[in-house]
């Protein structure tokens, strides 16, 4: 079939593109790395308490409150969709595991025996009513990101409108199942609840090694399997994308999976640190959780995006935040200077891609 | 595949193909048929129903009527990616590329290169990229595997379009348009293309307004008019000024 070539190919025409002009280094996510690295040494000479252990230790585990929720809507951005309803997801998976966490360890129920005290309750299995409980509360991410799947993807529904509609839904599912109260975690494997979520190993925080490990993963997922180049291939072309046999709606589906799945983890990580599922927590967490995706340089109109741009993202809000505090600015602030740095981010790039 | 041309069946053969879409018949009773290593040029006005022929024999659509045999079997194509299982490979007017990925992604886009590590199967870049560049290189082609379809010319984008069907050992080999757009030397090499799959028994099935494309690579010209099929002639027997008369219904039939 290959036919012989006469001549090798030669590239008199075609220049190469110049390193700097290639890969991370033109990406938005490269220069709000630059910016973040500035900032960082500005606030070194700003605030000594900047560098200490204790407050690295305070800025990796609140990053790494939003990191891991971000990481999931980069999925869905990169392939030109938006997920609003990433701040229930996160209240309704925490509380779905926390109450499946107390009825399990009520006693009578077979997970448990009791004490010889006749009133502590303790695991037959330990760790076995925590697995089950976190197991309850991922499944009902997925059901809710499968939901929003078939809705954007085979019923053709408008991801904002979907996702909005769906925030409203799971909220208020939150409210229903909780009757607003909200829930605690609880019973014997509450311990390991606590370790696993608002522990540190080493004096790194837990959620942060959790970040870490799920960015490797998915900076595999997207840029080595084919599975991630389709979700590329969805942000940039979609019809193209159906034309070349890619099964769109199958990549839409799992895309807001992923999502929902990654919020539902990052929501039972949220309440491990919260010590509770409150029925308002983490409500409008889905703004900062865009917010971070998009300065890290997610395109919203899909294509473009990555795991390193989502942590970024979640940095620079946190140092801002941090670096208000430490700064002693009226911590109101705060909101409004993030907003200009989402702008600032999103115009920045548009300046050099003008110029190029 | 030298042998399938010496058999004489053909490697497409349509009957009665008609479309409807709602109230509007955009195909009607349209016969055909493309034998092995032969280019036929398909031409008509906007609106004669070119495209809606390429895509009910892309699997895009399937026909309200009539019958698709290819290579001497009855299929009915419910997607695309079922017509490229058989061996027909569509090049399409948009292109159909990603912007945002590369070259050697785009060329193997849906049928990526795999290794296995394991029980994970990983994309093999290198193999990607050096198939990428033998195929470009094949199509004369300066085009860099790795460089963003984005930051590629018109002609570039072309090679990538063409250089996919090339991966798999396509017996037909539809292009809309594929000289649209490009500069004079691209047309050459397209069309160098062309006669480069007719060699090597690939039919080829060519969708072009240019008239002096098609009557310099093809065998045959098919006009459509209206939804209906208007001439089939080997390119000898009729003229461009023929086929315009056919094209515009100033000749209603041939």
């Amino acid at each position: 079939m290959s036919v012989p070539m006469e001549t090798p190919i030669s590239f008199t025409n075609v220049g190469r593109t110049k390193w700097w002009q290639r890969g991370i280094f033109a990406s938005q996510t490269g220069y709000v790395l630059a910016a973040l690295v500035v900032l960082m040494i500005i606030m070194h000479f700003a605030s000594p308490y900047f560098f200490t252990q204790g407050n690295m230790q305070n800025v990796a585990k609140n990053f790494s409150f939003i990191a891991i929720a971000t990481l999931g809507i980069t999925f869905v951005i990169i392939t030109g969709g938006i997920d609003l309803s990433v701040g229930s997801m996160m209240c309704f998976s925490a509380m779905i595991t926390s109450m499946v966490m107390v009825e399990l360890s009520a006693p009578g129920s077979p997970f448990v025996h009791m004490a010889a005290d006749g009133k502590t309750v303790l695991a037959n299995v330990p760790g076995l009513i925590l697995v089950i409980s976190v197991l309850a509360g991922l499944g009902a991410a997925l059901v809710v990101g499968l939901v929003n799947g078939f809705c954007i993807a085979m019923l053709g529904l408008s991801p904002f409108v979907t996702t909005l509609g769906m925030l409203s839904i799971v909220r208020g599912l939150a409210y229903v199942v909780s009757n607003g109260r909200g829930s605690f975690p609880g019973g014997p494997d509450a311990d390991y609840f606590y370790a696993l979520t608002s522990g540190d190993v080493l004096g790194v925080p837990a959620p942060f090694i959790y970040l870490v490990i799920l960015a490797a993963v998915m900076a595999v997922v997207l840029h080595h399997s084919s599975f991630g180049r389709h979700v590329f291939a969805l942000g940039g072309n979609e019809k193209a994308a159906e034309l070349t046999g890619i099964s769109v709606v199958r990549v839409k589906i799992e895309v807001y999976v992923i999502c929902a799945l990654a919020a539902g983890l990052q929501g039972i990580i949220i309440s491990g640190w919260l010590g509770s599922a409150p029925a308002n927590m983490a409500t409008s967490y889905e703004l900062n959780v865009i917010a971070a995706a998009v300065i890290g340089g997610a395109n919203l109109a899909g294509g473009i995006g990555g795991p390193l741009g989502a942590i970024v993202g979640c940095v620079l809000l946190e140092v801002i935040r941090n670096g208000l505090v430490l700064a002693q600015v009226n911590s109101y602030w705060q909101q409004t200077l993030v907003g200009v740095i989402i702008i600032l981010a999103v115009l920045v790039d548009r300046i050099r891609s003008r110029m190029t | 595949m030298t042998t399938t041309q010496a058999s004489g069946q053909p490697v497409l053969q349509l009957t009665g193909i008609g479309k409807e879409f709602g109230a509007i018949r955009a195909l009607h009773g349209v016969d055909m048929h493309v034998m092995p290593g032969e280019v036929v040029g398909l031409m008509g006005d906007n609106g004669a129903g070119k495209s809606t022929l390429v895509k009910i024999i892309a699997g895009n659509f399937r026909p309200t009527h009539g019958e698709i045999r290819f290579d001497g079997n009855a299929v009915h194509f419910h997607r695309p990616i079922d017509a490229r299982a058989v061996g027909i490979e569509v090049v399409y007017q948009d292109l159909a590329l990603a912007d945002n990925l590369t070259a050697a992604a785009n060329v193997f886009l849906g049928r990526e290169l795999k290794r296995k590590y394991g029980p994970i199967s990983l994309l093999d870049h290198k193999a990607m990229a050096s198939r990428a560049l033998e195929l470009f290189g094949e199509l004369r082609s300066e085009t860099r595997p790795h460089d963003l379809v984005k930051q590629m010319s018109g002609g570039q984008r072309q090679a990538v379009a063409i250089a996919r069907t090339r991966l798999s050992n396509a017996k037909l080999v539809m292009m809309d348009e594929p000289t649209a757009a490009i500069s004079v030397r691209q047309v050459e090499q397209v069309l160098s293309l062309i006669h480069r799959l007719k060699e090597q028994g690939v039919a080829v099935m060519l969708i072009s307004h240019r008239m002096p494309d098609v009557f310099a690579v093809c065998d045959r010209v098919v006009v459509m008019r209206r939804g209906e099929k208007r001439a089939d002639k080997p390119i000898a027997n009729t003229s461009p000024e023929e086929v315009t008369a056919l094209i515009t219904g100033a000749k209603e039939a041939a």
